[in-house]
């Protein structure tokens, strides 16, 4: 457990003792902010408070996952540019507990940015009335799919070469994935159901978006979490025997 | 000791290095000779963990790493050619954070620090940031976080290269050092150094182990009827090598260095110098110089990694 910790402070660290990390933070949060203002808060018809929360949820995913594919992407694929993945290789720690430290790390700087928009639904308040399990339910939603975004990062980051390859990778994935609900309804059972079910917008978020908790979807969230670095693992072991 | 007992290494069908089997005395400089593609990188990397061996078995005083592969690596300290640094991190905050990774408490780090900042020369460079250093302070930066958890093999691979002379016979100290804690294996293209620093040579060639011993253990075994010539021979690479192929006379050469009209060669051959001079100008080829091979370690190298003409 240390040296995932060890791992996850140094990756942090990165993030906050860097540009990368900083430019990350400004532009997701900038996004956010312009897309509150235009989209949630800017329509000229009369909104109820729980409609514009939803609605910054909406938006909010799109920029949560594309925040987790940018963090996420130069994990490995960095350190074997640089030639310190050498460094992880040849210490006496294992390659799930490597992948555990990078994403925890990676993880805990999204969630940083995360924490960082809090201010919006805060603002809803000012006109408005929301409510903390609506919020809650709608930032844990956020965490749960920056979570799979973050992994699916992760698990480019062990396959690519390069930084822009594993960008380029993970958000490929990620696009699939979210276009699951539109091969449901294109195919037909029991195919459809499998498509939808696999939705990782449409069926999963929307619940938490709307202010519901629902043990179905952190299921399968924390699922693919752990399904992508599985994988992630796998890649790091088989680098050796290749 | 180390005991390395019939390693192999396969990429699909093909051997990268075949049934390589020595040992190493404890506290030996030992130095990793042979030609580029002569499986050097393979065995280093799979003596450092990187990669897994197709088969075989490496065991460091009684550890084998087919068993404990994890802990295994706690023995191995390895210093890529290119050292392996996090660049925005201080010398003391790398290596503080390199320790901890190999399972070192603060205590022990502490404890261990100010020697190895003694042995890698880098007193007064704890607190400067590693990308500011020059590449003689990175190389040294890269030796510490490769001993900074007292292991008992240290892997060096090209530990010179890129270096100027002044830093060259810095690094050459900053070696020796090393054999009185442990093992130190090393390659490097440099055979001087390799001479000046080495107990033991280790010479592959073509994925096998042509030979090993002392620099006077191998020259006793050298050939004393050949005659090893160094020469700069004026024309392309593909027409002096197929020159030189068609002199009887030369046993075996290999090309240094290319220039931009000539090449620098290594001639072996059973006649005296004199007379092979008229045997080139026969071939068309221009000779700018011809001069003895005077290292003996490079005539041992040469003989040892060219059974026929190369």
């Amino acid at each position: 457990m240390n040296h995932i910790l060890l791992l996850a402070k140094r990756e942090l660290g990165y993030y906050l003792n860097t540009v990368w990390g900083y430019a990350i933070l400004a532009v997701i949060l900038m996004i956010n902010g312009i897309l509150f203002n235009t989209y949630s808060m800017g329509s000229n018809t009369e909104k109820y408070s729980t409609d514009v929360l939803q609605d910054f949820f909406f938006f909010s995913s799109g920029t949560t996952m594309i925040a987790g594919v940018l963090i996420a992407m130069r994990l490995l694929s960095e350190e074997r540019g640089n030639g310190t993945a050498a460094l992880l290789e040849t210490a006496p720690i294992s390659e799930a507990q490597i992948i555990a430290g990078k994403y925890l790390g990676a993880f805990s700087f999204l969630t940083l940015i995360t924490i960082c928009s809090l201010y919006m639904p805060f603002l809803i308040e000012v006109n408005g009335k929301v409510s903390w399990a609506h919020i809650g339910s709608g930032y844990l939603g956020l965490l749960l799919l920056g979570g799979v975004a973050v992994a699916i990062g992760t698990f480019s980051s062990a396959v690519a070469q390069n930084q822009i390859f594993s960008a380029l990778l993970g958000s490929s994935i990620l696009v699939l994935m979210l276009l699951g609900w539109l091969l449901g309804k294109s195919t037909e059972e029991p195919l459809s159901e499998v498509f939808s079910y696999l939705a990782l917008f449409d069926r999963h978020f929307q619940p938490f978006m709307r202010g519901r908790i629902n043990s179905e979807s952190i299921f399968f969230y924390l699922s693919l979490i752990f399904i992508f670095l599985l994988l992630s693992t796998r890649v790091l072991q088989s680098r050796r025997i290749s | 000791m180390i005991e390395v007992q019939s390693l192999s290494r396969y990429y699909g069908e093909e051997s990268a290095i075949e049934d390589l089997t020595f040992q190493i005395q404890d506290k030996q400089v030992v130095g990793f000779l042979g030609l580029n593609g002569a499986g050097k990188s393979t065995t280093l990397k799979i003596l450092a963990t990187l990669l897994s061996p197709s088969s075989g078995s490496i065991v460091i005083d009684g550890n084998n790493y087919d068993d404990t592969s994890i802990s295994f690596r706690s023995n191995i300290g390895f210093l890529p050619e290119e050292p392996p640094l996090y660049r925005e991190m201080t010398v003391l905050s790398f290596l503080k954070h390199v320790a901890r990774l190999r399972g070192m408490d603060t205590t022990a780090f502490k404890d261990r620090l100010p020697l190895v900042i003694k042995q890698c020369q880098l007193i007064g460079k704890e607190k400067s940031v590693i990308n500011t250093l020059s590449l003689g302070f990175r190389k040294r930066v890269g030796i510490a976080q490769a001993i900074i958890h007292n292991p008992k093999l240290i892997i060096l691979d090209e530990p010179i290269s890129g270096l100027d002379p002044k830093q060259i016979a810095e690094m050459r100290s900053v070696i020796r050092s090393l054999r009185e804690h442990a093992t130190v294996l090393l390659s490097s293209h440099n055979l001087n150094e390799i001479e000046e620093t080495c107990d033991k040579l280790l010479i592959l060639h073509d994925g096998k182990l042509v030979a090993q011993g002392t620099t006077e253990q191998l020259s006793s075994n050298l050939s004393k009827e050949t005659t090893r010539m160094e020469s700069e021979l004026v024309g392309e690479r593909s027409v002096i090598e197929t020159a030189l192929s068609n002199i009887e006379e030369i046993t075996s050469f290999v090309i240094e260095e290319e220039r931009i009209d000539s090449c620098v060669v290594h001639l072996s051959m059973t006649i005296a110098a004199e007379h092979i001079v008229p045997k080139i100008i026969e071939k068309g080829l221009g000779l700018r110089s011809l001069q003895s091979a005077r290292s003996e370690l490079e005539e041992i190298f040469l003989s040892l990694t060219k059974g026929g003409k190369s």
